[in-house]
């Protein structure tokens, strides 16, 4: 049972309005695993994380998590799961602490330290700020530092880097490894290299139909 | 569960009184907009009298079809709307607390305001018990209903206009139980009868409008 894949997405595939974005996706992560997105923009990096979510419905596919389709216990699998997305999904009227308490507690945890986690991201000293008053990467590290809260053990991070600088980036290596460390997982959409421990890369190819689709635009 | 449902509540109360705006600018909006009455229509106590119950409903339901548009589209523009829908919470009962919370923010203040408008609208003092009654039961229906509205309307942008003409004529059944009963409270009649329609479509509305609120959200999440 230990080397049994504990999230494995099977013949994955997208569609948006009537064009497929991407098929036949397959991947399987196992404890501490790391699986990397690649593909060029568009190439549907952000749908496929979002699908693993559960936000997108797939066109094809199934997504097995502890071998056992994903829809029979979704509260199960939603509550060990934290989704950074594109926007921070920060409230800017709240200080940073009172939002990632409300994080925590939205999802039944209420025994994590809000300024430790702001903490490995370096900015403790920003806790009682309201994030109205924060530049794009510090709410980027505010954003991040939810991931320290709960106890989730699969992270799905869509272009992570964003906004980050060097210093950040680092931090944000050092507590993807310590919770892979630990037996978490964590899927991210990327361009940019994500220090730390190397994992497993998924390129993300357009279908091979769709590119004709281009072509004959194109001919058109 | 219910854990995770209160917390829900207590987020949008929290953000409803740090943001500020929502709630007391209904309840302004309401206030100003019955007191126009008196000055437009003139101060003649039969004529506010025969008028009263219908204009204080009429402008609440305005109030709060004006408080509706930011329901979910606050969440939807900074990403919490991604992370409502990631809770270990079916998103209809996400969409319950919401409104709940909404209705805590909007309707019922506005109901407390409602006797106060009562004397200024020369409204009849047998009707001020039906009137309050009434507008217990159909504040929330309008929030109920607003919601289901909200979420078709969350990711249009300028959704305002297009929500209030989804939503106004849902409202009209509400708009006349309600302000009949006040009617027949003035008149002497009982007005039990009116009670029972209005609890009727909270009953329904509570189950039917949070599903099909949430079937909206996903559309728009998608």
């Amino acid at each position: 049972m230990v080397d049994a894949p504990v999230l494995h997405g099977r013949n994955l595939a997208a569609l948006r309005g009537e064009r497929l974005i991407f098929a036949g996706i397959g991947f399987a992560l196992e404890r501490g695993g790391l699986l990397k997105l690649t593909g060029r923009n568009g190439a549907g990096k952000s749908t496929l994380i979002r699908m693993i979510a559960g936000l997108v419905a797939p066109f094809t596919g199934s997504l097995l998590w502890n071998g056992a389709e994903v829809g029979l216990d979704r509260e199960g699998f939603l509550a060990d799961l934290i989704y950074a997305g594109h926007q921070d999904g920060l409230k800017t009227a709240l200080t940073a602490t009172e939002n990632l308490d409300l994080f925590a507690r939205l999802r039944g945890t209420s025994d994590r330290d809000a300024v430790a986690a702001l903490e490995s991201f370096g900015i403790a000293e920003l806790a009682d700020l309201p994030v109205r008053y924060m530049s794009a990467g510090q709410r980027r590290r505010v954003s991040l530092a939810r991931l320290r809260m709960t106890p989730a053990r699969l992270w799905l991070l869509d272009e992570p880097l964003t906004a980050l600088d060097v210093g950040a980036i680092t931090q944000l290596g050092r507590v993807v490894d310590a919770h892979r460390n630990a037996g978490g997982m964590v899927i991210a959409a990327t361009h940019a290299d994500l220090p730390g421990e190397a994992g497993d890369v998924l390129e993300i190819v357009p279908p091979a139909d769709a590119d004709m689709d281009d072509g004959m635009e194109d001919a058109w | 569960m219910s854990r995770i449902f209160l917390m829900l509540i207590r987020r949008d109360l929290l953000l409803a009184r740090k943001q500020g705006g929502g709630s007391l600018l209904s309840i302004t909006f309401f206030v100003l907009v019955v007191s126009l009455f008196p000055l437009g229509v003139g101060p003649a106590p039969e004529t506010l009298e025969r008028i009263a119950a219908g204009t204080i409903w009429v402008a609440a339901l305005l109030s709060v079809l004006l408080s509706l548009d930011r329901m979910f589209q606050a969440d939807l523009e900074d990403g919490s709307l991604d992370q409502l829908a990631l809770l270990p919470l079916p998103l209809s009962l996400v969409v319950l607390a919401k409104t709940i919370a909404h209705w805590l923010t909007t309707g019922l203040p506005l109901t407390l305001a409602a006797p106060l408008l009562g004397l200024l609208m020369q409204l009849s003092p047998d009707a001020y018990g039906a009137l309050i009654a009434a507008m217990l039961l159909g504040t929330p229906i309008l929030s109920l209903i607003g919601a289901i509205g909200a979420a078709l309307t969350v990711g249009v942008r300028r959704g305002g206009v297009l929500l209030t003409l989804i939503v106004t004529p849902l409202y009209i059944p509400v708009l006349i139980f309600g302000v009949s009963a006040a009617e027949a409270a003035a008149q002497g009649f009982s007005y039990s009868a009116h009670m029972l329609f209005l609890s009727a479509i909270l009953s329904g509305a509570i189950v039917i409008a949070p599903i099909a609120a949430a079937w909206a959200l996903k559309l728009a999440l998608d």
